[in-house]
């Protein structure tokens, strides 16, 4: 079998199969569903599908009887508040389930207190808990930075750091580790774990959204609660974000979701003021000019100091 | 004993089978998670059949969704004690239940000694029976 491969003579079979392969993977649905939910983020797509390529090539050289060992698939996400890095992340499991490359698929997402312990002894046995826990599926670890402490020498996260490093070398076949951060200080954590860099594979960097980006964004995140824009709302919402990126505490696509939670309330509060009249389906699902004019972030805006409230 | 060559001791699942290989024991192992059973590893070095209670290696195992945790925690334990019988054990919670619902031999002692027979007299002529384990001749701490 190896030697007519060699000599190309299957050559037209491995067409057919990566075809069917692919079909039977439906990857090309979680594709779809990944572009059309998620806005912009283009560098990640892509990654995305290269290593969808790489997995169904892989499972098709494995028939073939050439190994080349699993992959490792560890990754890093890095990129500012409300980029979308959880997110991925979490269709990143299914899309490595999908692929065959994790058993189960599932998720879970950890900080620093779920794997470090508070005194000598208590941090091995928590950081192997979760490592067991998230066996078959992803490890998320957030703000991966803050297990390594330098100013002090006797912190317990360099323990969970070493474990983490045995496992992902170890047990590559049972789990995915993804560690998320801020770009500059993850950088430096692994200039100080020059370990844990060499075991990831995949440096994923999230870029901020643009305007247009964070408008689609809204009209997705609306739809997904069955509400709508009317036309002015729509002009006044392409004011609002300009604005509020140039804001302290920007947030980027959670900035979105938590401008349109304050927008609903809005909504809800005008409505209430007008309730002797008949409302109709369409007064509910749809979020007036006033409703986003409304907001704080106009007056605040408009001032062009630091505003020094919070524009939460 | 010539009814159990090697005096292989008989107890839990599946032990009257040749020892069960990795693949095996996480098979078992899944359908136990797949029934939200929490997993446990329990060692001893008393075989007696009575003995019920084994000690725990680790903690029990809540919230997996896959055997590999499990069997990482059984070659831990294998290594740590290859002289004792490890079991896996699958404890079911529910209400009416509360009760192991698996139970199997994961490993074995290299050399299995098995039971003297204690014959005892009693009143009126009748006899009294009981097995000893051979492997409990020392005291505890003292049996490699
Ligand atoms: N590209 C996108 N398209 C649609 N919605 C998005 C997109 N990116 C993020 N979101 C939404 O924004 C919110 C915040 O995203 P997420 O929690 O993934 O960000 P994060 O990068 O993990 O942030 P943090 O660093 O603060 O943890 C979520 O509700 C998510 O649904
Ligand atoms: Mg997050």
């Amino acid at each position: 079998m190896l030697d007519a491969i060699a000599k190309g003579t299957a050559a037209p079979d491995e067409s057919v199969d990566l075809q069917a392969e692919f079909e039977a993977s439906n990857i090309d649905e979680v594709m779809d569903k990944l572009d059309r939910e998620l806005v912009g983020l283009k560098p990640i797509k892509t990654r995305i599908r290269e290593i969808a390529a790489l997995l169904l090539v892989d499972r098709l050289r494995r028939k073939f009887g050439l190994t080349s060992g699993a992959p490792t698939l560890h990754m890093n996400f890095t990129g500012n508040p409300g980029t979308g890095k959880t997110t991925v992340a979490l269709r990143m499991a299914e899309i490595l389930h999908r692929l065959g490359y994790v058993r189960e698929g599932h998720m879970v997402a950890v900080t620093r207190d779920d794997l470090v312990g508070q005194y000598v002894g208590h941090t091995a046995p928590k950081t192997r808990e979760v490592i067991k826990r998230a066996m078959g599926g992803v490890l998320f670890i957030d703000e991966a930075y803050y297990l390594y402490k330098p100013e002090n020498e006797r912190d317990y996260g360099q323990e969970s750091i070493e474990i983490l490093l045995q496992c992902m070398e170890n047990n590559r076949d049972d789990l995915v580790v993804i560690l998320a951060g801020y770009k500059n200080k993850m950088d430096r954590f692994f200039d100080s774990n020059p370990g844990m860099r060499s075991r990831i594979a995949h440096h994923l960097d999230f870029p901020d959204y643009g305007v247009s980006e964070l408008k689609s964004i809204a009209e997705i995140m609306l739809g997904e609660q069955n509400y709508r824009l009317s036309e002015a709302a729509a002009k006044a919402l392409e004011e609002y974000l300009p604005i509020r990126m140039r804001l302290p505490h920007f947030s980027n696509a959670r900035s979105v979701r938590n401008g349109l939670d304050r927008a609903r309330l809005r909504q809800a509060n005008r409505l209430f003021a007008s309730r002797n009249r008949v409302l109709t389906k369409t007064d509910l699902i749809t979020i007036e000019e006033s409703d986003i004019r409304g907001s704080r972030v106009f007056a605040e805006g408009k001032l062009e100091g630091e505003p020094e409230t919070k524009a939460r | 004993m010539m009814t159990n060559p090697g005096n292989k001791v008989t107890q839990g699942q599946f032990s009257f089978l040749p020892d069960l290989t990795d693949e095996q024991i996480s098979a078992q192992i899944k359908y136990a998670l797949k029934n939200h059973w929490a997993v446990s590893v329990e060692y001893t070095d008393d075989p007696h059949p009575r003995n019920t209670y084994w000690e725990m290696y680790g903690n029990p195992m809540f919230d997996l969704k896959d055997p590999a945790g499990i069997l990482l925690e059984v070659n831990n334990c294998r290594n740590a004690l290859p002289n004792m019988y490890v079991r896996v054990t699958a404890f079911d919670s529910t209400k009416g239940w509360e009760a192991p619902r698996m139970s199997f031999i994961v490993n074995r002692p290299p050399n299995e000694p098995g039971f003297r027979l204690l014959r005892q007299e009693r009143d009126g002529r009748s006899q009294g029976y009981s097995i000893v384990p051979y492997a409990t001749d020392r005291p505890e701490g003292e049996r490699s």
